[in-house]
């Protein structure tokens, strides 16, 4: 198992493996779908390179080998984006936050994840990296298909750059417990930038997860509240285009609608909370 | 396959596996540590729980590959620093007093989460203790023991 980035690549570059990290996507699909074990696994959890939360010229940087449970304990990411901390706090349990990682979650790309919509939100960019170099794309650009994403075969996630913008505030809301996914699972991630009472918000983002084949962004909804306040009016009006916007995933209507009603629910809480009433 | 080499209760083991062999069917089928029990298989119920650096993992979801040069604690080892004065580890007292131990099968990994949380300095507060364990299933005992039992040796009252 190599224990540098230069020695990864190298096997990478050399033969197809499968990385691994806190495994707990992984052994279970080895157990479940994919069948046998892959026959070369890149252990990634071990590498210095992918470690480590930290501020730089305005970024939070966070490592792909970061677990829920480094993220629980970061200083760093409870200053800067609480939201984030939340999120890993409702991912499995201690025994899942102790090894499972962020660079996981992404690459894993289930539209379940639950940290993809913070990343979506806060127009994260995720730092892709193989023998011919690094590679940024921006989260709103990764998730390429169900389960698919923009990584190549012989590249690594390597890390994640997460802008703080200057008074931005980002909310995190999950419903449904993981084991009741299929039926009532629904994660939200909103944030945008507070100009003071007498000027609207702006650079809102509405993202969510399990409501689609990939993680998405509401556009329309997003439209909505761009330039304006979380006035009741305003509020309503964005839940119901929220509403209208989303398409989940399930075949079944009334689960389709369960999730729609339900999505639409937790932005108009959001907002009311953020509109102070 | 090549051999790995890691720490288990202490004892140094080596065993010629391959990478992706569960360190779960290790303990059990390799070196004969048959208190880790396996339950679900996927990470969802907590009984393989064991301590992998101090921290608990489910041992059905940790590939041996993973586990060279490492340091495993498993129930076998909670007693062992005990044993020596001819004892069970506080906890193990505490579960039997408190009757949070019933079918048992969810004992083992119950008691690797527990001390786990007290190891990181845990206290009495039964919501965070529920928190805790909460990857830890019981059909049994509905926590309510299990929850009071760790409590009390949290607070120094256990046996
Ligand atoms: C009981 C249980 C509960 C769970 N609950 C939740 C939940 O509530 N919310 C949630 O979102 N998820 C949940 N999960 C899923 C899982 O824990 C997370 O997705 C986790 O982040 C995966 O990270 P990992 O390090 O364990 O990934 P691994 O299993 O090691 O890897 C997952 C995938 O990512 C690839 N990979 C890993 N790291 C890299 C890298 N650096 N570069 C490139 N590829 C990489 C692997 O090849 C693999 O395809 C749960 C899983 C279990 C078993
Ligand atoms: S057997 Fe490992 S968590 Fe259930
Ligand atoms: S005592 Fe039987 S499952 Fe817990």
């Amino acid at each position: 198992m190599p224990s540098r980035l230069a020695e990864a690549y190298a096997l990478l570059a050399a033969a197809p493996h499968v990385p691994i990290a806190g495994g707990t996507d992984l052994m279970v699909r080895i157990t479940g779908e994919i069948g046998d074990p892959p026959e070369r696994l890149l252990d990634v959890s071990r590498l210095p390179e992918l470690e480590g939360i930290s501020l730089e010229t305005g970024e939070l940087v966070i490592g792909a080998a970061v677990t829920y449970t480094d993220l629980r304990r970061s200083a760093l990411c409870r200053e800067h984006l609480p939201a984030l901390v939340e999120a890993a706090a409702t991912i499995g349990a201690v025994q899942i936050q102790n090894r499972g990682t962020i660079g996981g979650n992404i690459a894993n790309a289930s539209p379940a994840g639950d940290i993809l919509p913070i990343l979506l939100a806060t127009d994260a960019r995720i730092i892709t990296g193989s023998a011919a170099g690094e590679r940024v794309t921006p989260a709103a650009a990764f998730f390429t298909a169900y389960r698919r994403t923009a990584l190549a075969s012989d590249e690594l996630i390597l890390r994640v750059r997460i802008p703080l913008t200057p008074g931005r505030e980002t909310r995190f809301r999950k419903v449904g417990t993981r084991r009741a996914q299929a039926i009532s699972k629904v994660v939200m991630a909103v944030s945008w930038r507070d100009h003071g009472p007498s000027a609207g918000w702006s650079d809102v983002r509405v993202a969510l997860g399990s409501v689609a084949p990939t993680p998405i962004r509401a556009a329309a909804t997003e439209a909505v509240l761009e330039g304006a306040r979380p006035s009741p009016e305003v509020v309503d009006r964005a839940a119901e285009t929220l509403a209208a916007e989303l398409r989940p995933i399930d075949d079944v209507r009334s689960t389709a609608t369960y999730r729609r009603t339900v999505a639409a629910r937790i932005l108009h809480r959001i907002l009311r909370d953020a509109g102070g009433w | 396959m090549s051999a790995i080499r890691f720490l288990v209760n202490g004892a140094p083991a080596e065993v010629d596996v391959p990478g992706m062999r569960r360190l779960l069917d290790v303990l059990r089928e390799e070196l004969g540590l048959t208190g880790t029990k396996e339950g679900c298989g996927e990470g969802e119920c907590g009984a393989c729980s064991v301590l992998l650096d101090g921290q608990v993992v489910d041992s059905c979801l940790v590939p041996m590959a993973q586990v060279d040069g490492r340091i495993v604690r498993t129930v076998e080892g909670l007693a062992l620093a005990a044993r020596e004065r001819g004892a069970l580890d506080t906890l193990q007292e505490a579960f039997l007093t408190y009757g949070a131990a019933q079918c048992g099968i969810c004992t083992p990994g119950m008691l690797m989460a527990a001390r786990a949380y007290l190891d990181g300095g845990g206290g009495p507060d039964h919501d965070t203790i529920r928190e805790a364990i909460a990857g830890n299933l019981c059909r049994c005992t509905g926590y309510q023991k299990i929850v009071g039992a760790i409590a009390a040796v949290a607070i120094g009252a256990a046996p």
